[in-house]
Order: C-alpha cells, then sequence, then structure tokens
C-alpha cells in the first residue's frame, strides 16, 4: 500500500495532469522528499525555508497539518493527502 | 486580429468573456453588499469543463477583514470534496474590495492559483451598503498574468443558448 496524494489544478503539470498520485513516506516531509523524485519541482511550490508555504493547505486524512506537526505530521500506508491552494487575496 | 472598438473595450481578451445568469450575479452583489465593510468572498461551481457558472457557494471570510480575505482551511477542503464529488470545478472565484476599484490587487495576482477560474472582483467603495453603486468586473490571472474579461448577464443559462 502507498500513500494516495490528490494534487490540485495548478500543480497537475508536474504530474503529467494526474488528479491523484502515489507516494512513500513515514512524515509528510518524507512523503515530498518521494513525491518530488518522481515529480521534480513540486516541492518548492510546496516548501519554503523548511516549512510549508503560507498559501498552501495540506491535509492529511482530512486534517489540516498545521495542527498535527507540519511537515513532521505522521503518515502511514493507506493515509491520503490532500494538497489545496489557499483562496485569498486582499487590496 | 480583431480590433476592439473603443479604449474601454481594448485590453479585453479576444473572445473571452464571463457569462453568468441575473440571480448568481444577483447573490454574489448581495453578499459583498451584506459583509460591507470586510471583504466578501466565494465561488460559483459548475460542471467540470462546462465554463457554466451554476452553484453560488458564500464562503467565510475567515480573515474578517476589510483589506484581506482567505477561505478557512476547513470549508476549503470541504468545498473542494463537494465539487469533486459532483464533478464540478470553481468557474467563478469572487471576491470584494471595499475601499478599492474591482481590480486584482498585486497580493490578489500573487495568490491566485486556479488558472481555469473566472476571478470577479466586485467594489463596494461607493456606499453598496446603503444601496449604492456596485462595481462587477471579471478577470482571468494566469502565471502573473492579469487579463479582464466582458461580463455578460443573461437571464438564465438555457436561454443565452438559444440562437
Amino acid at each position: 500500500m502507498a500513500i494516495e496524494v490528490r494534487v490540485p489544478t495548478i500543480l497537475r503539470n508536474y504530474t503529467g495532469g494526474q488528479k491523484a498520485v502515489t507516494a512513500e513516506g513515514g512524515s509528510l516531509s518524507e512523503v515530498i522528499d518521494n513525491l518530488d523524485s518522481n515529480h521534480p519541482g513540486i516541492k518548492d511550490r510546496l516548501v519554503e525555508d523548511g516549512d510549508l508555504r503560507r498559501f498552501v493547505n495540506v491535509y492529511v486524512n482530512d486534517e489540516d497539518v498545521r495542527f498535527t506537526g507540519g511537515l513532521g505530521t505522521d503518515v502511514s500506508d493507506g493515509d491520503a493527502v490532500v494538497i489545496l491552494p489557499a483562496v485569498a487575496g486582499g487590496m | 486580429m480583431v480590433r476592439a472598438r473603443g479604449a474601454v473595450t481594448a485590453r479585453f481578451y479576444p473572445r473571452c468573456v464571463l457569462t453568468i445568469d441575473q440571480a448568481t450575479y444577483d447573490a454574489i452583489v448581495a453578499h459583498a453588499r451584506r459583509d460591507h465593510p470586510d471583504e466578501a468572498c466565494g465561488v460559483v461551481a459548475g460542471p467540470e469543463g462546462s465554463d457554466r457558472p451554476e452553484r453560488f457557494v458564500p464562503m467565510l471570510n475567515a480573515a474578517r477583514s476589510p483589506t484581506f480575505y482567505e477561505f478557512d482551511p476547513t470549508d476549503l477542503l470541504k468545498l473542494y470534496r463537494e465539487m469533486d464529488d459532483l464533478d464540478e470545478e470553481p468557474v467563478v472565484i469572487y471576491h470584494s474590495h471595499t475601499g478599492t476599484e474591482a481590480y486584482p490587487s498585486r497580493t490578489d495576482i500573487k495568490l491566485a492559483q486556479e488558472p481555469n477560474a473566472h476571478y470577479v472582483l466586485v467594489s463596494t467603495r461607493d456606499g453598496a451598503d446603503i444601496e449604492g453603486p456596485v462595481e462587477f468586473r471579471s478577470f482571468r490571472i494566469v502565471e502573473g498574468d492579469v487579463t479582464e474579461e466582458e461580463v455578460r448577464v443573461v437571464p438564465t443559462y438555457s436561454a443565452s443558448q438559444e440562437q
């Protein structure tokens, strides 16, 4: 079993248009590294200075990882990771 | 290349248009009026690939601010799950400016991450909360490039398809 990662429209150019891909790892950080090895460049869109980018939301099993340890969030086989860009702006 | 007539439409992208029904248009304007002086925000979802904004979904501005808007992350996940289940996408993403014109700010441009969406901006700066006018404009925002498009308001979508 692996971890399913849902990819938003704006990042699908890294995944050949696929809406969902699989990855492996014991933490969100490892999952993103594994994702980047198969889809080079995607990590840079998610991580900045060793932390998740402010306007990218990541959920593990529907939990916002900002409340579960960020990149250190535990992930195991069969878990579902969802990436969603924030919908935000301001004048 | 066909030249647009008049300076007002000159910078519009050829054939780029947001077609929206009157009821949805009115609902966006009403939401903006109601939340003034805070920014209002939401989406209008539609069948994937249809370019037809059908399902009005007002969202809570988690920032509750007159100068910033952000969908609450939990609401955002719920919204995208719903759209996924219904084979929908966010056809329109709207928000209001409460003290400036209905044009994407630098922050709006930097944070726009739905390249297929029509970004609708409404401005409530001219007393919209007390029945003043509401400016309503639509844009494409792709990789930092902003293109204004025509807004065509139709009574209903079926009527707009009749020749």
